[in-house]
């Protein structure tokens, strides 16, 4: 048995709270949004062709939506956008000043970690590769989770606006296709918290408690 | 202009809400004043930051309408004039010379024609022409009064209405449609004429017009007093 490691400080109060924001603010867009999608529930311009959408025509469970019906839906959507935004650029503002991206950011560099964690996970290495406050499989997660989160908020800004920013809709494909990819960006967000959640509970409980306190003392200690 | 602590609310109501989300759950009596005013601060936002006056929506060609645009009433039964020729846009309120105008006179004035996509609430699009005279030009002929700061549009579908800000108003894409890719416009959109603008979600584009009033206290509207965005500004 290896001896309970020593405390280390591993999260930020900034990194802390808006990971819990960006939680509870991530359900609250997607219930509203399968609320949304309910009133027209395709892609594509009227007469089509259509998008390949496994959900054409279909409502959500119930206990899935939020909101009620259309306009209280699109409230919600609208109301909760600016904190899921300010939550966003917050966290993005802390990792860049404090230096914090380089431990999370994926590199090319991490290509070659990546692929011995890889090995590690399927037993093909047997010691756990060294590595830094998260390993380069991690770094790869969080860092494609930044940038579908930065993906939302613009196709969101997409469909909100295609008048105004209409450049902004022409570089995704048009309104329809920035809806499609807009709805997209919930089932990898779902995929994604679900994955997530397992790995947490499975691989290493220690580290849902450093992300309430800020003290960890798992199994992987920072070594950065 | 942001109520920082009606966001924190927010924020710690969403979670309970998509759990309790269960049942379809519109937020209640408690949340749901919260939030309409910041749906309030977003018209806002949409109209200063967003909205400019002077930025065209893209245009499409003829040959990428769409085959049918869908409509819709208020009305049991699709609203008809009895004798169209009688039907006269009453334009009036802060106005120096309030105005009765015919068809006739609407196109003898200068005539605004685009291909334009179309944006409904509920998140269909469809392409289609407009043919109209622009609203600006009508508050230009009635000599619109500095006080006027909202237009509201009355219309005869079972007193479906809705109140515009000025600045969409007077966008050069906003225009009275007396018609509809190159024939006169049909009753199921709005006949004899209807407010039209690619800068707005449909709900905004008041049909069946009969009346155009100036005001300095914001018009509500249809869908808009139910809860709709009242800027719906796309």
């Amino acid at each position: 048995m290896t001896p309970p490691a020593a405390p280390v400080k591993r999260h930020h109060w900034i990194a802390r709270v808006t990971h819990w924001m960006t939680f509870v603010l991530v359900l609250g867009m997607i219930t509203s949004g399968l609320q949304i999608y309910s009133a027209y529930a395709r892609f594509g311009e009227r007469g089509g062709p259509y998008y390949v959408n496994a959900f054409e025509n279909q409502a959500f469970p119930k206990w899935s939506r939020l909101g009620g019906w259309l306009a209280g839906a699109l409230n919600w959507h609208f109301a909760l956008m600016w904190p899921f935004i300010a939550a966003g650029v917050l966290y993005l503002s802390y990792l860049a000043l404090s230096g914090e991206w380089r431990s999370l950011l994926f590199r090319p560099r991490d290509i070659r970690g990546a692929i011995e964690m890889q090995k590690y996970y399927l037993r093909v290495r047997k010691d756990h590769p060294p590595q830094g406050k998260h390993n380069p499989l991690q770094k790869l997660a969080y860092t494609f989770i930044i940038l579908l989160g930065v993906l939302s908020v613009l196709t969101g800004f997409a469909i909100y606006k295609p008048t105004q920013f209409s450049w902004l809709t022409a570089l995704f494909g048009g309104f329809q296709a920035a809806r499609y990819w807009h709805f997209w960006a919930v089932w990898i967000f779902t995929g994604f918290l679900v994955v997530h959640v397992i790995l947490v509970f499975v691989v290493d409980p220690a580290s849902l408690r450093a992300m309430i306190s800020g003290w960890y003392r798992g199994r992987f200690p920072s070594r950065d | 202009m942001i109520d920082r602590r009606a966001f924190l609310r927010l924020t710690a109501l969403a979670g309970p809400a998509s759990v309790a989300a269960a049942c379809g759950w519109d937020g209640g009596n408690a949340v749901r004043p919260l939030l309409l005013d910041v749906s309030r601060v977003n018209d806002w936002v949409g109209e200063k930051i967003f909205f400019s006056k002077h930025r065209l929506a893209p245009q499409y060609a003829v040959s990428q309408r769409t085959a049918r645009l869908p409509s819709y009433f208020i009305s049991p039964m699709m609203p008809m004039l009895q004798d169209p020729r009688a039907w006269r846009l009453q334009v009036s309120g802060l106005v120096r010379q309030p105005q009765t105008l015919s068809i006739d006179d609407l196109q003898a004035m200068p005539r605004t024609t685009y291909t334009v996509k179309h944006h409904c609430v509920e998140g269909w699009s469809a392409i289609a022409t407009w043919h109209g005279a622009q609203v600006s030009a009508v508050a230009e002929r009635c000599g619109m009064l500095p006080q006027a700061r909202y237009i509201r549009f009355d219309s005869f579908d079972s007193g479906y209405s809705n109140g515009w800000d000025l600045a969409s108003a007077m966008h050069p894409q906003t225009i009275l449609a007396y018609g509809m890719n190159d024939n006169p416009l049909p009753p199921s959109h709005g006949a004899p004429l209807r407010l039209y603008s690619p800068t707005k979600l449909g709900y905004k584009m008041t049909k069946y017009l009969v009346a155009m009033t100036f005001t300095a206290e914001r018009p509500g509207g249809y869908w808009e007093d139910q809860g709709y965005p009242w800027f719906a500004g796309v």
